[in-house]
């Protein structure tokens, strides 16, 4: 069974990424927790492998042109990256600054911002913005292309403030007209029409001659404010400093409220958020360092299993539990078909709001799609994640009771933690065919049977529908 | 309980989501302000489809103008609130909640639903098409089904062998029937599972007891109203029925996206209705159409930004059609903020139209509160 070491580790690997094997989470045992954070804290130190074997043996699944591959590619390297926070970070920031590619349908664009958090997603807060309002694919869906010196849009100034940084509440509407009007010649470079030769990269764009120049006052400061001047204000407002962090809360710790209710109820755990707000003053909005906070304080030690799992992570640990396959595979791209009809199309969120989580996205048609997924992966005994599981029952050598059988399946399936309900129902299952025996090939292979049939069970109850 | 056809009233909703620009659907095409304020999205006089002296259809409205002509449109105009919201978002909320002052998660079809099926014996009494569930469908306590894909709906669909799938059905009912509450979303989630069960084994047989003769378009909302008529026809019970239409949000490429999104919605809405009649199952139904704010009354250059007064449309056989309320005033100086259309009735007050007036409930705790209401029915249940 389980030490309380594996599965505060178990945890760990959960939430920084989908899920971890068990003989990964041995290896992890006698590790210092804080030293798994700090090189967790730092994924540049381990590149992902499988983009370059994808264009190399299907140079078709890797097509830039639309992003379901790259959904699909996504959730592998979670699953299989020796740095999973990297890929974590990229989609946290995708939740927040959620981009959707059915206006643009230019896929390399939305390619690129994903890389782009990839890389700075663990950096300062004002260069991930900065790098976010020169984003040809969010300066396209929010339509700063189109705000001009003499004419404002003020899409992209209204959701810098109200869903990507402050919150609702913060700011007035003049605030938000000024902001507007100092992205004003904040573009991109039009691009090469992807047909017919394919994906073709655009750029930022800055044009001055487009640009409002005019005296302008945001949260008041007066001047020729440009876009980096509204960032460089935005940045050191302790009302970003709480919004980033109740974002980091409800995506690592535990579901909070939809976004819009945020500016009205109170965080779920204040203390947690004033903790990681005092991260953020103290580094300058250290997106690193107020991750170290928080993966390091007792609030997300002892949060386990309080947050519904995403799409992503329902999937992603269903084939990492299975953990095939290991190196990029075509049958990879039936994963982000398997999160879009769980309710997230990666790369294509339903708004700029991103997607409503935790609760939100379990209704009777998304858990129907999560439960018939999970038992879809852990159905074929031959996979190495499930091997794994029948050779550690069977190394005792039997006969195995059935209660000792279903812990065995709760335990290397996770540690989940099942209700006594739940333990109870899967045990009278258990005990209608005896204890598992490993005495010959016979009773071996009846075992595996019962094994796998243990497991997919194990993927349909409750529990395993939390993080 | 009040019958119509010889069966419930229902109630069909139609999101449309991004804010529909009411200003270019109903278009004021005659007016001076309309021509200023819209040098780039506005549509020609020569263009629209003419209604009376003043407002004209968009040109792509037109099977919708089919029914409007027939009789069956109620056209709900300057639709809104107090202060409205022009973040998506909160506005969507608000429509959602009926809560324009204050945060609330429970949903206006949630409370009707309660009231339609106190004891949630029935999950489908309310069932939505498409990914995710509306928060107007979400309330504690209550049942909803949402469907994704309704041809291929159900538990455990990759085990082969009959009686596994049926054990393991069982197995999955009981590890979802916790003999004690395990606190908010784990009772949530367990009743979700049973509905599965139950809303599973009702619409297992749908699909193969519908056909017609209509041939619907293909995309997301004519697949949707397609859906609502197989699960209507099939008698189950069904009262309120949820769909969704998204793209309305054009701050840029209006005059390219707009008319797209307008075809493929009225076109929908005359396939259903005519699918329906083909059934001897349009009686009972009204359909209200509805979107979370108009647009800004000057155009961008390309688009239009997030305004306020927008319109809403109720459909049916016995509905009176016509023009309801008033249309916002266009002149300069009755602009909201100087640049927004100004509602002219409550939104909460159509919601209570149909809700008392076609569905025969009352509305006060619903809509909370009591709000002007019109009168856009000619026959309702008794």
């Amino acid at each position: 069974m389980a030490t309380e070491a594996i599965e505060l580790r178990a945890h760990l690997m959960r939430r920084v990424g989908v899920g971890a094997t068990r003989d990964e989470l041995e290896a992890l045992a006698d590790q210092p927790y804080d030293e798994i954070v700090e090189e967790l804290l730092h994924p540049e130190a381990h590149p992902n492998p499988s983009a370059d074997l994808l264009d190399r043996y299907f140079p078709a699944i890797n097509s830039p042109d639309v992003p379901v591959a790259a959904g699909s590619l996504w959730i592998f390297n979670l699953a299989n990256s020796g740095a999973p926070l990297g890929e974590k970070m990229a989609l946290f920031w995708h939740h927040v600054f959620a981009t959707g590619w059915f206006k643009a349908e230019h896929g390399p664009a939305i390619l690129h911002q994903i890389e782009t958090f990839r890389g700075n997603g663990l950096g300062n807060l004002r260069q991930i913005l900065l790098d976010l309002s020169r984003d040809p694919a969010m300066l396209h869906w929010l339509d700063n292309s189109e705000n001009h010196a003499d004419q404002i849009n003020e899409n992209y100034g209204r959701e810098l403030l109200e869903l990507f940084s402050m919150g609702i509440g913060n700011y007035s509407e003049d605030d938000i007209k000024a902001a507007a009007r100092a992205f004003t010649g904040w573009t991109f470079e039009q691009p090469i029409p992807l047909y017919p030769f394919g994906g073709y990269d655009t750029q930022f764009s800055y044009r001055d001659d487009d640009h409002d120049h005019d005296e302008k006052t945001f949260l008041g400061r007066t001047g020729d404010l440009n876009g980096e001047d509204i960032i460089d204000v935005i940045v050191g407002q302790e009302a970003t400093a709480r919004f980033i962090a109740r974002h980091l809360y409800s995506f690592f710790v535990a579901d909070e409220q939809q976004v819009p209710a945020w500016s009205i109820d109170p965080p779920r755990d204040p203390e947690a958020i004033d903790q990681l707000v005092a991260a953020y003053m103290a580094s300058d909005g250290d997106i690193r360092a107020v991750m170290r906070a928080l993966l390091t304080s007792d609030f997300f030690k002892t949060a386990r299993f309080t947050r519904v799992k995403s799409p992503l992570e329902l999937v992603g640990s269903a084939v990492k539990l299975a953990n095939w396959p290991q190196t990029p595979d075509p049958a990879i791209t039936g994963w982000s078909v398997a999160t879009d009809a769980m309710g997230q199309k990666l790369m294509d969120p339903p708004s700029v709001e991103g997607w409503h989580t935790g609760k939100e996205w379990l209704d009777g048609g998304t858990l129907t799609e999560r439960v018939n997924f999970a038992v879809e992966q852990v159905m074929d005994t031959s996979k190495p994640g499930v091997q794994s599981i029948v050779s550690r029952i069977a190394a005792a050598g039997g006969p195995v009771a059935p209660g000792a059988f279903v812990e065995q399946c709760l335990d290397l399936a996770g540690p989940i933690a099942a209700s006594e309900d739940t333990r109870r129902v899967l045990e009278e299952f258990a005990s209608e065919d005896g204890p598992l025996t490993f005495g010959n090939d016979e009773e071996c292979a009846q075992s595996e049977a019962r094994i796998g049939r243990m497991l997919q069970l194990v993927v349909s109850c409750p529990e395993y529908q939390f993080a | 309980m009040p019958k119509i056809n010889g069966r419930d009233p229902v109630l069909v909703v139609v999101q449309l989501s991004g804010g529909l620009d009411f200003m270019n659907t109903l278009i004021p095409h005659t007016s001076e302000y309309y021509r200023k304020s819209r040098p780039t999205v506005g549509v020609a006089s020569e263009d629209v489809l003419p209604l009376n002296d003043e407002l004209g259809w968009h040109p792509a409205t037109a099977p919708l103008k089919e029914l409007y002509d027939a009789g069956n449109v109620a056209v709900v105009q300057g639709i809104g609130y107090e202060n409205s919201s022009r973040s998506h978002f909160r506005a969507m909320d608000i429509w959602h909640t009926c809560e324009p002052t204050k945060i609330s998660t429970e949903g206006w079809l949630a409370r009707a639903t309660r009231d339609l099926d106190p004891n949630s014996e029935n999950p489908l009494t309310a069932v939505s098409f498409g990914r995710g569930l509306p928060r107007a469908l979400a309330a504690a306590g209550v049942t909803t089904t949402s469907i994704g894909d309704l041809d291929h709906f159900g538990l455990m669909t990759k085990v082969e062998a009959q009686q596994e799938r049926e054990q393991d059905l069982a197995i999955f009912k009981r590890m979802y029937t916790p003999a004690v509450g395990t606190g908010i979303v784990r009772d949530y989630l367990a009743q979700t599972g049973r509905d599965v069960l139950k809303g599973v084994d009702m619409l297992r047989d749908v699909p193969s007891r519908y056909s017609s003769t209509i041939e619907y378009g293909q995309n997301p909302i004519a697949r949707a109203l397609r859906d609502v008529v197989r699960v209507h026809t099939a008698g189950l019970g069904t009262r309120v029925f949820y769909t969704q239409h998204a793209g309305y949000d054009y701050h840029s490429l209006e005059p390219e996206t707009h008319p797209r999104l307008l075809t493929e919605l009225t076109e929908a809405l005359s396939d259903f209705m005519a699918d329906l009649r083909e059934h001897n199952a349009s009686e009972e139904v009204t359909v209200m159409v509805f979107t979370e704010f108009g647009r800004r009354i000057k155009d961008n250059g390309s688009g239009t930004d997030h305004g306020s007064g927008g319109g809403a449309y109720i459909i049916g056989d016995h509905v009176a059609g016509g023009l309801y309320s008033e249309y916002p005033s266009i002149k300069p100086e009755d602009w909201l903020y100087g640049e927004d259309l100004r509602h002219t009735i409550d939104f909460r007050g159509i919601y209570g139209t149909v809700l008392e007036q076609w569905m025969r409930m009352d509305p006060t705790a619903i809509v909370n509160g009591q709000f002007e209401q019109i009168s856009p029915y000619k026959v309702t249940a008794d």
